[in-house]
């Protein structure tokens, strides 16, 4: 019954968005394709955020447009996102991922399947019960990831996913996303982690002041990014 | 005043089992109860609603809903007097001072407690799951049920305030009910009654079991929630 | 980013749905409600039909003295017994208490004020007042006697000299009988209260148990009628200070809510509770009714002109 065509590529078209009276992204334009993990890399106040949130359906853009290669609205809308600060339901970790499987209008046994195999696939079987706010930060994210994969999204957007964490839980969830990489999973990345785009990236969208200054394959841009901008940031100025 | 006196007094109630004291108890409890479950039926959802709706004079309807909460007894006792009396607009109902007389007049009075206090603690819930629930296609009013779940044990605290403040009021119960014995009255009003008759220590040994009823469903609601709460963080 | 700008999603559909939904959600959960509290009380929600469904039962609007006094818990049973009928009494003041059966919200009207009861036959609210039995008030102070009163008989005499000392004195002020029947003493005593009242002369606006817990605690005099104080069981430092006068006689009556002003009171089991009051069985239970040996009120239905 399920549609399986493709929701990629992504289109994005000149998209601006607008908050109090200012441009805070504008003329962003790019091309998402299947496969691979894009990292959206700039100083804080980029717009990366922004770029996720537009791209996701959580904001409306004011100018432009966001299309899919077929439709990816509504309630199984084929991507999923996950948060900076993991987004804990006041529930159990299983019942956190069972909830998610129901808004998304899955049905009572498959939506228990599909929950056994998320928590056993990232490592949470043991906490199904457990009360997913008490869980640590790096669980929590881990839960978080967990809970968007049981969706079987095909484009799976973070933000910040290790900003909040420590080196060995970030370490964790590198191998995470990179895992669902291999899987076939295609994601997008918000990041102001020079080392962690470097380790993960295989495509770099570079935002400054709320326009995309570069969109590159990883390797040429961390080689000899083309603008001034690029090329201080990685130099590790301080960029405004 | 004789305090062996009232204690013996509220003793004697409680060990007596005297059937109209039974009733009594059972009354103000099927009352009040009733008030706060109708109250809980309206509120939860309209608070939840109230606190994710965006319109014109929303403030003001906020405003209006914290002050209503303090709404005297009285007034709320005399508004659904006025509209239950034979002689106004819901007369010929015939439901002036009969039990269900009390229930709207305690709905009246409890509901402004369990909209405001629904609306604040959903919105507050909603500012911290907005993206996640929205990210997942709840928003509006599908994002209420989770909403109302996840922040239950803060309900639970605003429908005991709810009932705290029905079960403790006088004046709206005595005015719509008529302190009917057998029939409308309730403990508050049958220590109103036994104070004027100047039985002090029978007044006061009502007022005890009547604190020790709330005090008990207080504790086993907190108790429920601590636990709750362990599991559901 | 700043926080700010993720509020920035105006999606106007979703509001008025929202909107709508809130005002929709309201509304039905009202009518759940009511549903709900109509399914609660086993009453019969039309009085036109009383014995239809549930307890057959009238609604009798009366004097908190007949309640304070305890002579309704001794005779309702009685009658309840014989007719089954049950008596549901809300004890109010006179005056509020004939402004119930002026609204329709009682069937029978039992007071004691006649002036005031004769008003209300004629202005219609009422069929016909019999009376039903009497007792007699008596003038209740403190053992300290500040006014100097204590033992004696006129009582136009002792209000005299409460009013020149300005010894404290509750008045009711809720237009009860007992009230009625105060302020009808002051005028037979010659003294104008609207010109000597003054701090000493207390208007609580309050039924008689209260008056009388408010007089103890002041030291004041108090008006009350008899019933009321025998079964107060709060007396404290007060006493009888003046009894016995003629002038101080109650007299209550009972009247049926004329069913031509209020089409649905029940005016066959309230008549039926009217004529057994005044009947042999409804009088020899008023004269039975007795606290500690003494008799609280005196049955007179059949007296002439009482």
């Amino acid at each position: 019954m399920r549609d399986l065509a493709s929701i990629l590529p992504l289109d994005v078209r000149a998209v601006a968005f607008h908050g109090d009276g200012r441009r805070l992204v504008d003329g962003i334009s790019f091309q998402l394709p299947a496969g691979g993990l894009t990292v959206i890399l700039g100083p804080n106040g980029a717009g990366k955020s922004l770029t996720l949130r537009l791209c996701h359906g959580l904001l409306t853009p004011s100018e432009g447009r966001i299309a899919w290669a077929r439709g990816a609205e509504g309630r199984n809308r084929r991507h999923a996102m996950v948060f900076q600060k993991p987004i804990m339901l006041r529930r159990s970790v299983e019942a956190n991922v069972l909830h998610a499987l129901a808004a998304a209008g899955v049905a009572g046994p498959e939506r228990r399947e599909r929950c056994r195999t998320a928590l056993e696939r990232f490592g949470l079987s043991e906490r199904a019960g457990q009360a997913a706010r008490l869980l640590s930060g790096g669980e929590q994210q881990r839960l978080a990831i967990a809970r968007a994969w049981a969706l079987r999204p095909e484009l799976l957007f973070l933000d910040e996913p290790t900003s909040q964490l420590d080196p060995a839980a970030t370490r964790q969830i590198e191998e995470l996303l990179s895992g669902l990489v291999a899987e076939g999973i295609t994601v997008l990345m918000s990041t102001h982690d020079l080392g962690q785009a470097r380790r993960l990236a295989s495509r770099v969208l570079f935002l400054h002041r709320g326009r995309l200054i570069a969109n590159a394959p990883a390797a040429d841009f961390f080689a000899g990014p083309a603008s001034p901008e690029a090329r201080a940031f990685l130099a590790g100025e301080l960029i405004w | 005043m004789d305090f062996g006196a009232i204690f013996s007094a509220a003793f004697a109630l409680i060990v007596g089992l005297d059937p109209a004291f039974l009733a009594i108890v059972g009354l103000s409890l099927r009352v009040t109860l009733t008030a706060v479950l109708i109250a809980a039926l309206i509120g939860l959802p309209l608070g939840a609603a109230l606190a994710l709706a965006r319109f014109r004079g929303r403030s003001a309807v906020i405003v209006c809903l914290n002050a209503l909460m303090g709404l005297p007894p009285v007034v709320a006792g005399l508004v659904v007097f006025l509209l239950l009396s034979r002689s106004g607009p819901l007369g010929p109902l015939g439901l002036l001072f009969t039990p269900t007389a009390m229930i709207l007049a305690q709905v009246l009075l409890v509901l402004p407690i369990v909209i405001a206090l629904t609306r604040q603690t959903v919105e507050d819930l909603w500012g911290e799951y907005r993206d996640h629930l929205r990210s997942v296609g709840l928003e509006g009013v599908r994002a209420i049920p989770t909403l109302l779940f996840d922040g239950r044990f803060a309900l639970a605290t605003a429908l005991l305030a709810g009932f705290g403040r029905a079960s403790a009021e006088v004046g709206a119960v005595l005015i719509v009910g008529g302190n009917i014995a057998g029939y409308t009255r309730t403990m508050t009003t049958a220590i109103t009654l036994e104070t004027s008759k100047g039985d002090l220590p029978l007044a006061l040994g009502l007022g005890l079991v009547l604190i020790a009823l709330t005090l008990a469903i207080n504790a086993v609601a907190f108790g429920a929630s601590r636990i709750g709460a362990r599991y559901a963080g | 980013m700043t926080p700010a700008m993720t509020h920035k999603n105006p999606k106007e559909t979703t509001m008025t749905t929202t909107r709508r939904l809130l005002l929709a959600t309201g509304f039905s959960a009202a009518l759940t409600g009511l549903a709900l509290a109509q399914t609660t009380t086993a009453t019969p929600p039309a009085a036109s039909t009383p014995a239809a469904t549930g307890t057959r039962f009238i609604t009798v609007s009366s004097t908190t003295s007949t309640q304070d006094s305890g002579l309704f818990g001794h005779i309702l049973p009685l009658f309840k017994a014989k007719t089954g009928i049950e008596v549901r009494v809300v004890s109010q003041g006179t005056g509020q208490a004939l402004d119930t059966g002026r609204r329709g919200d009682a069937d029978v009207v039992f007071v004691h004020a006649k002036a005031q009861e004769e008003k209300f036959v004629a202005e219609g609210f009422g069929l016909e007042r019999k009376p039903v039995m009497y007792n007699d008030f008596v003038l209740i102070g403190p053992k300290a006697d500040p006014a100097g009163i204590s033992g004696t008989k006129d009582i136009a005499a002792a209000l005299v000299k409460i009013a020149e000392k300005g010894a404290p004195f509750v008045s009711r002020g809720d237009k009860s009988g007992t009230h009625s029947a105060e302020l009808a003493l002051w005028k037979v005593a010659g003294v104008d209260l609207a010109a000597k009242k003054g701090a000493w002369y207390r208007e609580i606006g309050q039924g008689m148990g209260a008056a009388l817990n408010t007089a103890g605690g002041m030291g004041a005099y108090v008006l009350a009628d008899r019933g009321t104080w025998i079964s107060f069981k709060n007396r404290g430092d007060l006493t009888i200070a003046v009894e016995g006068d003629r002038r101080l006689f109650n007299q209550y009556g009972v009247i049926a809510v004329n069913p031509a002003k209020h089409p649905h009171v029940k005016i066959n089991d309230g008549q039926a509770f009217v004529n057994w009051l005044v009947g042999p069985e409804g009088q020899k239970a008023i004269a039975d009714y007795k606290i500690e040996g003494q008799q609280l009120f005196f049955p007179n239905a059949t007296q002439a002109g009482a």
